[in-house]
């Protein structure tokens, strides 16, 4: 397996696409902390990247490289190799990538204008998200042959979980106004990697707002260690169960 | 006459001691006739309740304790002319019925309690219809039970005059209590970790509280009732909670609220009522909601505050706008200024959508940030129809104000 990840990250390097990323990144970050000396508005612009960009360029570029390499999946499948060790190995050296880019783009500005816990938050959900939109990418590739198809699937993923979502989130909030929702909006802001990556930086940015409604419940919640158990499983899970089924799908597939 | 000023003049000194000739402040007071000292020297002095009803000076030295065990109110006084300096008062009892305290006084004119100490007593210094008083430089520390356990810090009832200063109040249910007291000062106080308001002040007219902290109290500070209240300098931080306001301010009017921070607030100022009151020089930084103004609220001047980092600037409950809202420096604003002048060209709005439906439906605050919410706050803006038109800085500066709080 590692000399698959090794042959899809020089292809990945070939197409120069993700040293676009990172330099886009980089110099969108640079940018932000020149122009503001405000620490936590800077982290605040940076959300909207994490929030919108590294989901779509996680699920778009993904899904163009799987079926970029369908030849060569195809080759490797010629050869003695199970078909997990070839779907993974693509996996692993997409997901790898993508991480590495984001770590670079906004990591590293990050360190050397210095942005504490805010910044480690932001960077952590980043990097959850990239690894979630991968699996869901990867998900809808094996899902259809056709590119186009996919690429569609794999925007609806997107659009779904970072609009579509919140507006039924916003109906069930407005319809049972006269509830108390704390337990209930979180399980339902769990289904959803985006929403649950925002509510962790809105506690990091707005929590003088959050404790209005939420008092401290939220708070206690996610900053116990509990919560961070339950954070980082829940992303987990959303990380993991796209990719099983995907592979599952991937290894009956008639290519 | 000359023989009674002679007399005064010879006002004699009592030494109590724990093994000496006067071994309880009890005795020294039966002892000593107006206008007397007491000199109290170290060690513990456990007499149940010490009443002063005569003109005396108390002088503590190196904080001897006075202990009432729990069972009783710690000092009484009622007399004029008492100062009260330099004691460790400790333990009183509690009850609802006639709230005992550290110091109880009534009817004390020209009462001074000075660098003394209170720890776990239930009202810390309780004063009642005495005017000229001075309260300074005490330290009072509740014991943190639950909040009918637990009085007031430092409670004024039917005062006037009194100047209640650097004083620092920890854990009790109102820190500084102030009823029907007129023309006071309270200043340089720090005021923390109470149980409901840091500040509490109710048909109070004609005082001035200024460069004092209230922070991490479970409701901030509430002003009520009253009128011409100078609130300068003082520093409101940390009261979160779903009722935590920096500065509820309540049937009030021609007050001054100048030169404050509000930083981390849930709601920065709450005001219902509020009349003639001007809010200048403040800076609201990271609170849930700087400002909510109720529509009740009329004639109020908003001018050169900074509002920066808070997660909703202004809120409202109606569409009716009587008060003047102009050069202010807001963060979130994103027009521009062609002619240089440093003021914005196009006005601002500080009450956004998503504010307004937080303020119906609190559980939505927590889609804030996502982009639905940003795409229903930009039609807004475009077209407003739920938010007040007319709510808005036609001035809005470009760059904060340089206050240094």
């Amino acid at each position: 397996m590692p000399r698959i990840i090794k042959y899809v990250f020089y292809d990945i390097l070939r197409t120069r696409f993700i040293l676009l990323y990172t330099m886009f990144l980089l110099l969108s970050t640079i940018a932000m902390f020149q122009l503001d000396t405000d620490s936590s508005k800077v982290i605040l612009s940076l959300m909207n990247v994490v929030l919108m960009v590294v989901p779509l360029v996680s699920v778009v570029f993904t899904t163009i490289h799987f079926y970029n390499s369908y030849e060569f999946i195809e080759l490797m499948l010629a050869q003695p190799v199970n078909r997990p060790v070839i779907f993974l190995g693509e996996y692993f050296a997409v997901a790898l990538s993508l991480c590495f880019a984001f770590t670079a783009g906004v990591g590293i500005p990050m360190v050397m204008y210095g942005a504490g816990m805010q910044g480690f938050t932001l960077l952590y959900s980043g990097l959850m998200l990239t690894l979630v939109f991968v699996s869901l990418a990867f998900l809808s590739s094996v899902l259809t042959r056709d590119k186009a198809k996919a690429i569609g699937v794999a925007l609806l993923f997107w659009f779904y979980f970072s609009l579509i979502y919140d507006g039924l989130l916003m109906w069930i909030i407005y319809s049972f106004s006269d509830y108390p929702l704390e337990k209930a909006t979180l399980v339902l802001v769990s289904l959803n990697p985006i929403d649950l990556a925002r509510i962790l930086m809105l506690l990091q940015l707005d929590i003088s707002a959050l404790m209005g409604y939420t008092g401290a419940f939220y708070k206690d919640f996610f900053g116990s260690s509990l919560g961070v158990i339950f954070s980082t499983s829940v992303l987990t899970i959303w990380i993991l169960l796209p990719v099983v089924i995907a592979l599952q799908i991937f290894k009956r597939k008639d290519l | 006459m000359l023989l009674h000023s002679y007399g005064f003049a010879q006002s004699s000194r009592w030494v109590v001691q724990p093994n000496g000739k006067i071994p309880s402040i009890k005795q020294a007071i039966a002892l000593a006739e107006a206008g007397d000292t007491i000199l109290v020297k170290p060690g513990i002095y456990r007499e149940g309740n010490i009443l002063i009803d005569k003109s005396l000076v108390l002088i503590g030295e190196n904080k001897p304790i006075i202990d009432a065990a729990f069972k009783h109110e710690v000092i009484t006084v009622r007399a004029r002319h008492v100062n009260i300096s330099g004691f460790k008062i400790i333990n009183s009892s509690v009850a609802s019925m006639h709230d005992p305290a550290g110091i109880g006084a009534e009817e004390a004119d020209f009462l001074i309690v000075r660098k003394n100490e209170f720890y776990g007593t239930f009202f810390g210094i309780h004063i009642s219809n005495s005017h000229h008083i001075t309260v300074a430089d005490n330290t009072l520390k509740a014991l943190m039970r639950s909040d009918h356990e637990t009085g007031n810090g430092i409670h004024l009832w039917q005062c006037s005059n009194a100047v209640i200063k650097n004083n620092f109040i920890h854990g009790h249910r109102d820190g500084i209590y102030f009823e029907f007291v007129t023309n006071s000062v309270i200043d340089g106080n720090v005021s923390e970790g109470n149980l409901r308001y840091g500040l509490h002040f109710m048909f109070s007219n004609d005082d001035d509280y200024t460069n004092n902290i209230f922070k991490d109290n479970g409701a901030g500070v509430a002003v009520m009732y009253t009128k011409n209240v100078k609130m300068v300098n003082n520093r409101f931080e940390k009261n979160w909670g779903p009722s935590a306001y920096g500065l509820l301010l309540k049937d009030i009017r021609d007050s001054f609220v100048e030169n404050n921070l509000f930083d981390q607030n849930t709601i920065g100022i709450y005001m219902e009522g509020t009349s003639r009151t001007s809010f200048k020089n403040n800076v609201f930084s990271k609170n849930g909601w700087a400002i909510k103004l109720q529509a009740s609220c009329d004639d109020n001047i908003f001018s050169e505050n900074n509002f920066q980092s808070n997660t909703f600037d202004m809120v409202t409950n109606g569409t009716m706008v009587l008060n003047t809202i102009s050069h202010n420096y807001w963060d979130k604003y994103q027009g521009y200024d062609l002619n240089r002048d440093g003021i914005g060209d196009i006005p601002f709005r500080p009450v956004n959508l998503y504010a307004m439906i937080v303020e119906r439906i609190p559980t939505a605050v927590l889609l804030w940030r996502s982009f639905l919410v940003f795409l229903l706050d930009r039609a807004e803006r475009i077209m407003p129809a739920v938010t007040p038109e007319n709510l808005k800085d036609d001035f809005p500066r470009m760059k904060p104000y340089d206050f240094n709080l």
